[in-house]
């Protein structure tokens, strides 16, 4: 232990605590390797942000490493065929996530061939970056210390980040899970190659690695491994949650990332040491991500940890470790702190999962009944974000959610530090996610609220407008037929000196009006009269020219010789015609309305 | 005597012009007591209350023509941060206006719309996509789930469709200890 003298300066942060560890049980061996499943389930939930788009169809033969989905708008990622095989279905299956609800997976019937894709691998140290980080989209490499946050992101691609230090986090704070101690104990070179694309992708000058002191062996070989380098191994002491970026840094460098500010605003870069891992897979073999290396530990036979390919049912993974002892009661998926309990035993392994633990009554005994705040405080005193889960509690509590966010809920990282040390079992950090995800909600209500209220007055502005418009249309058109108009009714009003004045003028006009008018009733009477006198003549018929005549009388003969005449027979025709047609749509309507009443 | 008298017209005198000249400078477009419960109202513009949308709807509240309890979509939650607003009782919601429901968007039945475009002119937050004799669609984003589109349809294709549960908006329940049956031998 003396090699592993630490020489770099720690600074503790505030709280913490020390739960039983748990870690021996599934370090005893080397990272495994399972037989492929019988199908694999892609969820396209694995990450933060989009949900990607599907590029494949069901029945299409894919390749290993092929693209099943492809990243969709800014902060998305990609994902991939993990084995070759024939995508066999798109549907809604349960995914690992708190809520147990369905989501869109693609199911991935395995051939068992592992035929790969062509494969391109790059040389990151020639090629440009601002290339390389355009290409990372298509990776589908994502944080997979358990945030999953595509890491294009995390690379600014102008190439440009302004980050000066990168910390990579292999605190691994988390009681039961291995995965990274492991990785670092067996894959140690292959870290540090990819530690070097990723200071290399954001120009940072210095890197240290932070370790927990729990970890001896991996301490041993990132150290033997980064010798030749400028990387420092800082050994950080053993205390949840210092795995957190935040926490990490703050040991690390002793610097305080202000707490509305991202960490790279202040030049720093926090990376798992996993996701450096498939970083290097990515440039250096064109390996996009497919599988990551889980713990699977607690009430198992052999807990072990094991590289996954993402999709495989968790059941196989239980069962390549020996299977699950009696008495194991559920699945937690992630650490006992911040983990979740899996909704059934059928979900998939995804790029979130670093620790699977078969629970048991024995290792995870029920929480006694939640008795009322004694206002100890000693939640307070183990907060690592220095806030006051009391407080947080009793505002959460009673749904006091503009006080909590006053009282900054959202720089809770729900690490479960205040929970696991209250007296009283309150389950702290259930209320806060209560919370949280109740003011999320009304703020998406009311940013919908303000969407429909712009839309609203946008449309009613519109139909003013409309209106207005319309208005204008018809006064311009009153006007022209107005000055059409004008001179006739002029010359009367100009003939007679006195008619100057508008009032007048109006009068006339009147006056003209009701003359023509009675001139065209006189007309009418007129024709009438003419009608009643030729007798028979239809009334259109009066003034047509003896030509008109001629061609109607000889179209008449020819409907006569044709049998056309008989009007009674052709309008009873038509009657029954009418009558059919409003049967029709009757039957189809109680057709109809009979269909609904069935459903 | 005289000089307490012209003491107390000049401060009369200058705090006169002072406050004129405020009442002139800090003059407030708008009412903003009427912002303000339109910032609460849910924006669903589906005149439940009685009045042509949120906006009137707000203006008669802060009038005192209309009562707090008059907007469904706003719920139980709306009735009280509107009785906190305005310093009044808070009252259960009137049925007469309707009542509560789970939110919802509109569905057309793409097969049965005959491309009338009356959903179109009812809907008032212009969320239906669409043109005469052609097939008219709801943007679902954009929908407030106010039902004004379902009447007017003459051949009755559109529906209100709640919103499923999916794990984008999945809410975190208020922790609560399961109550389970004990069996007594």
């Amino acid at each position: 232990m003396n090699a592993l003298v630490n020489f770099t300066k720690i600074f503790k942060f505030h709280g913490g605590v020390h739960p039983p560890e748990n870690k021996a049980q599934s370090t005893q061996h080397t990272i495994g390797q399972l037989p492929l499943p019988e199908k694999l389930v892609l969820p396209l939930r694995q990450h933060v942000g989009n949900i990607p788009k599907i590029k494949v169809n069901i029945g299409d033969k894919v390749l290993k490493g092929q693209l099943l989905a492809e990243a969709e708008g800014t902060v998305s990622a990609a994902i991939h065929a993990p084995t070759s095989g024939t995508v066999s279905a798109i549907e809604d299956t349960t995914i690992p996530h708190p809520s147990g609800l369905p989501d869109r997976c693609i199911t991935i019937t395995p051939d068992g061939k592992e035929s790969w894709i062509d494969l391109k691998p790059q040389d990151w140290r020639k090629a440009d970056r601002r290339a390389l980080i355009a290409s990372l989209r298509l990776s589908g490499i994502v944080g997979l210390g358990g945030a999953t946050f595509p890491t294009h992101i995390k690379l600014r691609s102008d190439g440009k980040s302004g980050v000066h230090t990168l910390v990579i986090n292999a605190a691994e704070c988390e009681p039961y899970i291995t995965c990274d101690d492991l990785l670092m104990r067996e894959r140690s070179e292959q870290i540090v190659k990819g530690i070097e694309v990723a200071q290399y992708l954001l120009g940072a000058e210095k890197v240290f690695i932070g370790i927990e002191d729990n970890k001896p062996e991996a301490i041993a070989a990132m150290q033997a491994a980064t010798a030749n380098t400028s990387m420092q191994v800082v050994v950080v002491p053993t205390l949840y949650p210092s795995g957190d970026a935040r926490r990490l840094v703050y040991l690390v460098l002793g610097q305080e990332i202000p707490y509305d500010k991202r960490s790279t605003e202040v030049g720093l870069q926090v990376f798992n040491v996993a996701t450096v891992l498939a970083l290097y897979r990515y440039f250096e073999f064109g390996e996009p991500s497919l599988n990551r290396v889980v713990s699977m530990t607690g009430n198992v036979n052999t807990p072990q940890n094991f590289e996954v390919l993402f999709g495989t049912p968790l059941m196989h993974l239980v069962n390549g470790a020996g299977g699950a002892k009696l008495g194991t009661t559920h699945y937690i998926m992630g650490g006992p702190m911040m983990g979740f309990d899996l909704p059934d035993e059928n979900v998939p392994i995804t790029k979130a999962a670093n620790c699977i633990i078969a629970a048991s009554p024995n290792l995870f005994a029920p929480l006694p009944p939640a008795m009322p705040c004694i206002r100890c405080a000693r939640c307070a005193d183990a907060c690592p974000v220095n806030l006051q889960p009391q407080d947080l509690y009793w505002f959460a509590k009673s749904d006091n959610f503009e006080k909590a966010r006053d009282y900054k809920l959202f720089d809770c990282i729900e690490c479960g530090a205040c929970s696991s040390g209250c007296p009283s079992n309150i389950p702290l950090v259930q209320y806060y996610r209560y919370a949280k995800s109740e003011i999320i909600a009304a703020d998406r209500a009311k940013e919908a609220a303000n969407i429909a209220r712009e839309r609203n007055d946008f449309r009613l502005a519109r139909i003013e407008r409309e209106k207005l418009e319309r208005a204008a249309k018809h006064a311009e058109r009153a006007q022209a037929a107005k000055s059409e108009l004008a001179p006739a009714s002029e010359t009367p009003a100009n003939a007679t000196p006195e008619a100057n004045n508008h009032a007048d003028s109006g009068d006339a006009q009147k006056a003209a009006k009701q003359a023509a008018i009675a001139a065209a009733i006189e007309r009418a009477k007129a024709a009438k009269a003419a009608a009643a006198v030729s007798g028979e003549v239809p009334k259109n018929v009066v003034e047509t020219t003896p030509t008109v005549k001629a061609e109607i009388a000889e179209i008449e003969a020819r409907r006569a010789s044709v049998g056309l005449t008989e009007k009674p027979a052709a309008d009873e025709d038509k009657q029954a015609k009418i009558a059919a047609a409003i049967a029709r749509a009757k039957a189809a309507k109680a057709a109809a309305e009979a269909a609904k009443k069935q459903e | 005597m005289l000089t307490a008298l012209y003491i107390m017209l000049g401060l009369a005198l200058a705090l006169g012009i002072a406050l004129g000249y405020a009442a002139l400078k800090f003059k407030v477009e708008g009412d903003p007591l009427i912002a303000r419960i339109d910032a609460i109202l849910p924006q669903t513009q589906c005149g439940q209350c009685g009045y042509p949308g949120c906006k009137p709807y707000a203006t008669a509240i802060a009038n005192g023509e209309a009562d707090i309890n008059q907007c469904p979509p706003g719920g139980d939650a709306g009735v009280r941060a509107l009785a906190d607003l305005m310093g009044m009782e808070y009252k259960p919601l009137n049925a007469e206006n309707g009542v509560e429901k789970p939110k919802a968007v509109a569905f057309i039945d793409e097969d049965v719309c005959i491309g009338c475009t009356l959903c179109i002119q009812a809907c008032p937050v212009d969320a239906i996509l669409g043109a005469a004799k052609h097939m008219h669609t709801i943007i679902a984003s954009e929908c407030t789930g106010c039902e004004l589109c379902v009447a007017p349809c003459p051949v009755d294709c559109i529906t209100m469709e709640p919103i499923a549960e999916t794990p984008d908006n999945w809410k975190w329940r208020y922790p609560t200890i399961p109550i389970k049956p004990v069996m007594t031998s």
